[in-house]
């Protein structure tokens, strides 16, 4: 074997060679720039503050219709029912919680240590890993791996050798027979460096364990227990060599040591056996977590941490020698620390209520007692039968708080219980001046990292500034060591990470090429990332591959991922490859083009074929049509895969071949002219998942093909498809569906083709019931039969499936109707003739009629869709649609009652194009008398029902009349249910929008009152529409009644009513006209009262708000008031008029109220040291609004006086707002500067703005 | 600044700001603030056509030549900075 060894050593150094040549690489610098910081995203922000900084700024419209700003409809009251709680305050969730199997595997890699930088000018020392020794390692393991696999075959053969024999032999012979068998499974197992963890799943726990107690000779147990417990200890005990011990068994002795608590838990502990796999990554705790290189034992779920879980502060000696921990256990942990809590020693408090105060005495301590510092002694010492037997003095530790949590020296923030492995030294209140500078150093990182990561957000900040600034002087070595393992955790929670990659992210900055020796490390935690189920974190990891690949450089990415391309775990080959393409992404396609080349003609493994072209695809799925320069050497590099002997690779093959005609759709069609070949080869030849893939490639390419030559391999191809329709395998069903839409689509099919060769076959083999029970079936097949019916026309497609609307099956009749809904929306139902017409209605109608599941969606869009599309030709059906809404109105069932209503409103526009008003006004009558309904949602949908009549048919014609509707809706605007609110709202609305003389005044009045409450709803659309109809109601009956409840309303005290009530006052007002409502709006001002004169304030502005330059009529009026409110004492009289003042100046720009702005310009002013945010928010707008109307001269000349202050505080005031008139401004300000006088070196004047002709 | 008022509306106010070259700030010096001036103002005489043409029939030069002489004196408008004297 050493011999194997050897060669492939040599072979490796080859293609190291190979690969060395290739480190210079050159690429088009016109298309990617030289700069290699350009397009670097420099930090990912926490949250999405700035993005959405400015989507509020969106143009006012006019007036379009009435409505406040948009902050105050935000505003929602949040009550009892808090459902729709922002997810923002969704409880953290574990990462590992959401994650599946194959993504879990991230666990098992081993954050390997860093690597020599080859661009160093050094040699590289015998301790530094080179390329050479990694590659080396990657070949040792794969042949490794398949040697147990010879192996596993070996025994496997073996095991029904032993079956055969034991049919021939009875049974006595047959149990010693399998004794032997075992011995040799040993023998075979050793023979592949026995010991290693590979076997650990082969080997059955309970022999082993017997074994294991057989064997053992009692001197070596009673050695064990006479040490004194240490930390350590359990790694001595990996070295005595325990003979014949299997792998896996429990070291011997360990269950003793535990606590009787943890007797559970401590009994599956791994053993971890030195063998010479594990030596490499030796640096334990510091560079890896896991203290074994092989992954397959360092993390199994349920396992026993070896350090000894039941330390409550850990040593940083027993940190590193635990393993990660699974939730389980911690949850475990905090458990049992409760225990200890409640039996923790008494103290001399305790003892002095407990016991009689004569008769005893408190003894000193004697001389030569002290007391166990060291924490880990201590807790070993305490408990254990072992370690002492007699009495144990307990701790000496009195001040300790026993229910709080442990305040952490130093300011840090609460630790969790699973953050001590990592942070745990920082407890350690070691003397700092003691420590080395290195220790120091690491210590001042793990503090930064740990404010990271569970600090306030002030304390993140500061956090993460200072470990960006100190990077370099950090040094990428510690920092690296300290966060990549942190982001191992197996408890890691979303923010936490987020948190960790972004410190990663700002490091990487400012490390640049120090990063080198990291990069494989680093990449070991941030590919997972990229096939994680979060959008957000797959785009954080191509975000932080991407820099990480500017910063390290091409030639060390490379280096880096090379050896793990063929790697014998599938999931790292899988992120590997999808690493690469973000690498391609970010330096370039050409860049990595003869990389590529020379791995997807690797000879030496298929792996590396597979994982090379697969690298392709990803390149494709990620950058889109970007491909398309690139194309032709893409599709050159992978052409050859198709023809590979492995099969793996011919799939993958094609799969990358239809990534890249889909990403370059609809152009480069030249570009796969060399693979078509071997593609139509392949679907003769190939069965099964290669056909699929095959099948899949040519889907895709033959959208870019010209209209005949589309034509034509359809044509040959749709024999495959054809054959293949009957497949019984899923996946091939999909890809022949997605294929058979790709080519239906294609310009050059003809529909006479399609329905000839096509139709029957696809009718008969997918048009069945199983075909609906699968969710993505049912998806692919609508929309296949859409894009089909899209060519061949309505008729053909309808004709088909109209009968299976009333098949027996529900999910298949809805998958049908979805078909139907689809076609005729997109289509039209021109093509429908008499015959299909009446089938087609009756079928919905069974088809409506029939359904039990939950989601009606389906069956009513449907309903509608048809409907709607033919149109006047449902007149002679309706009479029979409206019995059966009738008579399913009147059901016992609530659901049916609400999928009738909901039907009206579905079709009742075409009722109006049938002519039908007299069947609608029937309906009318039918649902107003159903108006009592007592399931909320139905009554919604009643009401809904209503409304749809209503703006059909008109006011004046709608029965029942109007007068008789209304007061009948009164009462339901009580009713506290959304859906009820929002249609009743919208009816009401409606009705006093179009038709309020109908109504008498006095009932207008009723519904003002029930509006009012309406305002507190949690909707915002009902909060809105219910301010519109005040302003309905108010130009029906008048202002004055309207606006005394309103202004009544004033006085409550809920925040958000009275914010409602003023922006109805305000819309009230603009509808009917200001001058209505001023008056006695601003006599209300007098009303000694906060909230009534803030209440007015607002409407003021909202007022002049929504009217504008109307303002110019009043401003005069109101100018006493808001001097009033400027002067008060009250901060919020001053910023809601300041606020005021800022509608009207906006509204009233240009039209020569500049004395009346400059007047309450000085009241404002003063107010520009508020230090209250909203006040001062409020003021600088007002200031905003003065420099657009008054002109920035005027503005500027108030600013003056305090640009150059001696005060320091009223500089900072004045430049700001300086600035915000600078950059409103700027070209303005050019005329309006100050004349400045020279000086001896400078010369300030600006002449050009004297010159005169 | 206060503790209070880094994390308000105010804050991100100034940085948006501090994007702009020109914005001032409290500590700003006499002269960095002529210069800004200056450079304004002649941004803004190249910036508008009218303008240019009118200096130029002032001063009996090409609109050209004075589009040119208001781009260089972009650069150093007021002289040399003055020595510091804080440092």
């Amino acid at each position: 074997m050493d011999d194997e060894i050897q060669k492939t050593q040599e072979e490796r150094k080859k293609m190291e060679q190979q690969l060395a040549s290739m480190n210079t690489v050159t690429f088009d610098t016109e298309f990617y720039s030289s700069n290699k910081f350009e397009g670097y995203e420099k930090s990912i922000p926490v949250n999405d503050d700035d993005d959405t900084f400015d989507t509020e700024n969106e143009v006012a419209r006019k007036m379009a219709s009435f409505t406040a700003p948009k902050q105050f409809f935000k505003e929602v009251p949040r009550g009892a029912g808090e459902e729709d709680e922002p997810s923002g305050f969704n409880k953290p969730s574990k990462i590992i919680d959401r994650e599946d199997d194959y993504r879990r595997r991230r666990l098992n890699r081993v954050i390997s240590p860093e690597r020599n930088d080859p661009f160093l000018d050094k040699t590289p020392g015998p301790e530094v890993r080179t390329y050479a020794d990694v590659m080396r390692e990657e070949a040792l393991k794969r042949q490794k791996e398949e040697l147990m696999k010879e192996i596993a075959k070996k025994k496997k053969e073996e095991q029904e050798k032993a079956a055969d024999k034991k049919e021939e032999v009875e049974k006595p012979a047959q149990k010693r027979r399998n004794r032997w068998d075992q011995s040799q499974d040993e023998g075979g197992a050793k023979k592949a460096k026995t010991g290693s963890d590979w076997d650990q799943p082969d080997s059955t726990p309970g022999i082993g364990r017997w074994d294991k107690v057989g064997d053992a000779t009692p001197s070596v147990k009673k050695n064990r227990w006479d040490e004194t417990p240490t930390p350590g200890r359990v790694a001595d005990s990996d070295a005595t060599p325990a003979g014949g011990a299997t792998p896996g068994a429990t070291p011997a002795g360990m269950s003793w040591d535990a606590t009787p608590k943890l007797a559970g838990l401590a009994t599956p502990t791994p053993k971890r056996q030195r063998s010479r796999w594990d030596e490499t990554p030796a640096t334990m705790g510091s560079a890896t977590p896991m203290s074994g290189a092989t992954p397959a034992a360092a993390y199994t779920p349920g396992v026993t941490p070896v350090g000894g879980v039941e330390l409550a502060t850990p040593t940083p000696g027993a940190i590193n020698l635990r393993g990660p921990v699974t939730p389980e256990q911690y949850n475990l942990m905090r458990w049992e620390k409760d225990i200890e809590e409640r039996n923790r020693p008494l103290t001399d408090e305790e003892l002095d209520a407990m016991f009689p105060q004569e008769g005893y005495k408190i003894l000193d301590p004697p001389a030569s007692y002290v007391p166990i510092r060291t924490p880990a002694r201590k807790l070993l010492a305490t408990p254990t039968p072992i370690g002492t037997p007699l009495y144990s003095i307990p701790e000496e530790n009195r001040g300790q708080q026993f229910d709080v949590p442990k305040e952490m020296p130093g300011g840090l923030p609460f630790m969790k219980p699973e953050d001590y492995q990592y942070f745990g030294s920082l407890l350690n209140e070691e003397d700092e001046e003691e420590l080395s500078p290195d220790e120091q150093k690491e210590r001042k990182i793990m503090k930064l990292l740990l404010k990271v990561k569970n600090g306030t957000p002030p304390q993140r900040k500061t956090a993460l500034r200072q470990l960006t600034d100190k990077a370099r002087e950090f040094g990428a070595g510690p920092l690296f060591n300290r966060i990549l393992p942190l982001l191992m955790q197996p408890t890691l929670e979303d923010q936490e990470r987020h948190l960790l990659v972004k410190v990663i992210d700002r490091v990487l900055y400012k490390l640049d090429e120090l990063v080198r020796p990291y990069v494989h490390k680093i990449l070991v935690v941030i590919e997972p990332l990229l096939i994680d189920e979060d959008y957000y974190a797959r785009v954080e990891g191509r975000e932080i591959i991407s820099n990480l690949s500017k910063a390290a450089g091409l030639a060390t990415m490379i280096a880096a991922m090379r050896p793990d391309i063929d790697n014998i775990d599938e999931y790292v080959r899988n992120t590997t490859a999808r690493a690469f393409s973000v690498v391609a992404s970010a330096l370039g396609i050409p860049a990595l083009l003869p990389f590529l080349k020379a791995v997807c003609q690797s000879k030496k493994s298929w792996q590396a074929r597979h994982t090379g072209i697969k690298i392709v695809q990803q390149i494709a799925i990620l950058i889109g049509c970007a491909v398309l320069p690139h194309l032709r050497s893409l599709v050159e590099i992978i052409e050859h895969g198709l023809n590979d002997e492995n099969q793996k690779v011919r799939t993958i093959t094609a799969l990358s071949l239809a990534a890249l005609a889909e990403a370059a759709a609809p152009y480069g069609i030249e570009s796969f002219d060399s693979v078509l070949k071997p593609l139509w080869k392949g679907i003769r030849s190939h069965r099964g998942k290669v056909l699929a893939a095959f099948l899949k490639a040519i889907g895709f390419i033959i959208p870019l093909m010209d209209a005949v030559y589309a034509s034509y391999y359809t044509k040959e191809v749709m024999v495959v498809l054809i054959r293949e329709f009957q497949s019984p395998d899923e996946e091939m069903k999909k890809i022949v569906l997605k294929v058979v839409k790709q080519c239906v689509s294609t310009e050059g099919v003809e529909p006479d083709y399609i329905r000839q060769d096509i139709l029957p076959e696809f009718f008969r083999n997918f048009w069945v019931r199983r075909m609906a029970l699968d969710r993505r079936n049912y998806k692919q097949l609508v929309e296949t039969t859409v894009e089909i019916a899209n060519k061949v026309g309505v008729a053909d497609i309808v004709g088909r499936i109209v009968e299976d609307l009333k098949d027996e099956s529900e999910p298949y009749r809805r998958m049908v109707m979805e078909t139907i809904e689809k076609v005729v929306a997109n289509l039209g139902a021109s093509d429908i003739d008499s015959r299909l017409e009446e089938l087609l209605i009756d079928g919905i109608l069974y088809a409506f009629q029939e359904q039990t599941s939950d989601d009606a969606n389906v069956m009513l869009n449907g309903f509608g869709a048809v409907v709607n599309a033919l149109g006047q030709r449902v007149k002679p059906y309706l009479p029979q649609i409206c019995g059966t809404i009738k008579w399913r109105l009147n059901n016992k069932s609530a659901k049916v009652r609400q999928q009738a209503a909901d039907l009206i409103s579905r079709i009742a526009v075409v009722m109006k194009q049938c002519g039908e008003e007299q069947l609608m006004g029937h309906l009318g009558v039918v649902l107003y008398e159903y108006l009592g309904e007592e399931y909320p949602e139905v009554l919604g949908s009643i009401l809904g029902a209503l409304k749809a009549i209503v703006n059909v048919i008109g006011m004046t014609k709608m029965t029942p009349p109007i007068k008789d509707l209304l007061p009948r809706l009164t009462p339901i605007l009580k009713n506290r249910h959304e859906k009820v609110q929002e249609n009743c709202i919208d009816l009401v609305g409606r009705i006093a929008d179009r038709g309020a003389e109908f109504v008498p005044a006095r009932e207008w009045m009723r519904i003002c009152f029930e509006l009012l409450e309406m305002l507190k709803a949690h909707k915002k659309g009902i909060r809105r529409a219910t301010v519109n109809t005040f302003g309905y109601i108010a130009k029906a009956i008048g202002p004055q009644d309207v606006l005394a409840t309103l202004l009544n309303n004033l006085k409550v005290q809920e925040r958000q009513n009275r914010v409602c009530t003023t922006v109805a006052i305000a819309i009230v007002a603009e509808t009917c006209s200001p001058f209505t409502v001023l008056p006695a709006l601003m006599n209300e001002y007098r009303v000694p009262e906060l909230n009534v004169q803030n209440g007015v304030l607002k409407s003021l502005s909202f007022l002049f708000e929504y009217i504008g330059e109307m303002g110019k009529d009043y401003i005069y009026a109101v100018t006493p008031l808001l001097e009033d409110a400027l002067m008060d004492r009250d901060l919020v009289h001053r910023q809601t008029a300041a606020s005021a003042v800022k509608h009207m100046a906006l509204g009233v720009a240009g039209l020569g109220c500049e004395d009346a702005l400059v007047h309450l310009l000085n009241y404002v002013w003063p107010n520009i040291f508020e230090t209250s945010p909203h006040v001062i928010n409020a003021v600088m707008e007002a200031i905003e609004g003065m420099r657009v109307a008054l002109g920035a001269a005027v503005v500027l000349n108030y600013c003056l006086q305090g640009l150059f202050h001696p005060a320091r505080k009223v500089r900072e005031v004045y430049w700001k707002i300086y600035n915000s008139l600078y950059i409103g401004a700027q070209d303005a300000l050019v005329a309006s500067y100050p004349i400045l006088e020279d000086d001896e070196n400078n010369v300030y004047s600006r002449p050009e703005l004297n010159m005169f002709i | 600044m206060q503790a209070s008022d880094r994390f308000n509306i105010n804050s991100q106010l100034e940085h948006l700001q501090a994007k702009y070259v020109g914005t001032g700030h409290a500590d700003l010096t006499r002269f960095e603030w002529a210069v800004n001036i200056q450079r304004d103002s002649y941004a803004s005489y190249v910036g508008h056509y009218p303008m240019l043409a009118y200096f130029a029939i002032a001063e009996n030069e090409s609109i050209g030549r004075e589009r040119y002489n208001f781009m260089q004196k972009m650069l150093l408008p007021c002289g040399l900075p003055p020595e510091r004297e804080d440092d």
